[in-house]
């Protein structure tokens, strides 16, 4: 394990950016490799439907 | 059985029903002959139930320019009187196994493509597409078209399908779509298919040269011809889908220029609306974007049987009627399948790789990813008395889907236990 550790230091981190994109700008701006993921809070986040969700889905 | 596991196999039901369709395009004909439920002074308009005052500036028009048509009033200003006076009645295509483009409108002697959905018995029905009436104009020159399709082009084709047995439509569609086509505003291929297809039998059919001449010269060039026959098919092909028990996928999409409508399989017959929105497109020259109406039409009926929006990756050639990247595009098709049940095993998309369309659009997942369906469409002007003014992309409002959601959660407990019953087991054959 410590020499997969040493490893990861090794090598250029990959950044995982969820939800808003502006997050990621300046990584990449900087020159880090920066995956996006489009997400964003279920039924643009009304706690109730996602209730629900949680029941149906 | 829980609950969730009860409602994804009532939507691989309803997936698997809208897959088998095999719509048959079969007649052309009145609608007063084969519309059911079709009566006197009664005008089928697009979308969710609508009344005069409410009622859009396009969609007033086309009421207009229809009571000028059935010769019910002498001038618009008489025909205004009569609609709002409630003379005439207004009801909504999808209540009426049908559908129209833009407006719609559809009244007794407008003729309407009829097409056949062989693998379940259903038929459903669609006006002609033109680029005036439907979208509010009622000039004499916009309903002398109207009268032309209703006593020259639609008796024509009629005697042509007619004679030729029907119009298998599902092979003509998966062709269509490997040639550019996306069954919505771009029919181009579709349009040139059908029209070769009915040519060699139209001059064969004892009809007066100049009528079959008319009507080879109106089905030869008329780059939107085929889009009232792929809402036909479509709405054939999505009816069978309807009321299954605990079934959360989409049944119809709807706009009638002031709401936009779903309705859901498993709570069939019900209305899930919100403020109709405006579309996102490219207008005609002349045109500003304060001319223009909000959505409007039944056209994304197609859309709902994983059509239109959800293979435009397929049809970039649309692009210069809606706006918009063929990257963007291809991103739409991609987008539409987190939303859907599973992937049409017919309707391929060549530009990604042959996939299927995305079909079956499941409204938790909507709700859930915030994805919302992806329709191109065109653009009416806001006031009566305007032809086409454009086109563009629209999305159906989020609250359509939060609203069929709540609803679906209110009666969850109908479908919490027990065997799955009613027409789910029983009316609709397997296929």
């Amino acid at each position: 394990m410590s020499v997969l550790l040493e490893d990861l230091f090794q090598i250029a981190p990959v950044f995982l950016n969820v939800g808003a994109a502006v997050f990621g700008d300046s990584l990449r701006e900087a020159g880090y490799e920066v995956v996006y993921v489009d997400w964003s809070p279920p039924a643009g986040g009304d706690a109730r439907i996602a209730d629900l969700l949680d029941d149906l889905l | 059985m829980g609950l969730k596991e009860r409602i994804n196999a009532a939507n691989a039901e309803a997936f698997r029903r809208i897959v088998a369709a095999d719509p048959v395009l079969v007649d052309v004909a009145p609608a007063s002959e084969v519309i059911p439920g079709m009566r006197d002074r009664l005008i089928l308009h697009s979308g969710p139930p609508v009344t005069w005052d409410r009622m859009c500036g396009a969609q007033r028009g086309a009421a207009i320019g229809m009571c000028l048509f059935e010769g019910w009033a002498a001038d618009p200003v008489e025909a205004e009187q009569m609609l709002r006076s409630g003379e005439i009645s207004l009801e909504p295509n999808h209540h009426h196994s049908s559908v129209g483009p833009m407006a719609g409108t559809i009244s007794s002697n407008m003729w309407v493509w009829v097409v056949e959905n062989k693998a379940f018995g259903n038929r459903a029905f669609c006006r002609q597409v033109e680029s005036f009436q439907q979208f509010g104009d009622h000039s004499s020159s916009a309903i002398a078209q109207l009268a032309r399709w209703r006593d020259v082009w639609g008796p024509a084709l009629r005697a042509a399908v007619r004679k030729m047995g029907g119009i298998p439509l599902k092979q003509l569609v998966a062709r269509a779509l490997l040639m550019g086509d996306e069954m919505h505003n771009r029919v181009v291929a579709s349009s040139s298919l059908f029209a070769n297809a009915v040519a060699p039998v139209l001059v064969d059919c004892g009809l007066p040269k100049e009528q079959v001449v008319d009507t080879l010269y109106y089905a030869g060039n008329h780059p939107f011809l085929f889009l009232g026959i792929s809402m036909a098919a479509a709405k054939a092909s999505v009816d069978p889908a309807r009321g299954v028990e605990a079934s959360t996928v989409v049944t119809a999409m709807a706009r009638n220029g002031t709401d936009f409508g779903i309705q859901v399989s498993g709570l069939d017959g019900e209305w899930f609306t919100a403020p109709a929105p405006r579309v996102e497109g490219l207008l005609l020259p002349g045109w500003k974007e304060e001319d223009a109406g909000l959505d409007m039409g039944d056209s994304a009926i197609t859309e709902t049987v994983g059509w239109g929006g959800f293979v435009i990756g397929g049809a970039p050639g649309i692009l210069n009627f809606t706006g918009g990247t063929a990257e963007q595009a291809l991103a739409f098709s991609r987008e539409m399948r987190s939303i859907s049940v599973g992937r049409s095993p017919d309707y391929l998309i060549p530009a990604l790789n042959f996939e299927g369309s995305a079909v079956g659009i499941d409204i938790r997942k909507v709700v859930q990813t915030n994805t919302l369906p992806v329709i191109d469409t065109a653009i009416a002007h806001k006031e009566p008395g305007h032809g086409i003014i454009g086109g563009g992309i629209v999305r159906p409002p989020l609250e359509c889907f939060t609203k069929a959601l709540t609803r679906f959660g209110e009666r969850s407990s109908e479908w919490s236990e027990g065997p799955l019953s009613g027409r789910t087991a029983t009316s609709i054959p397997s296929s």
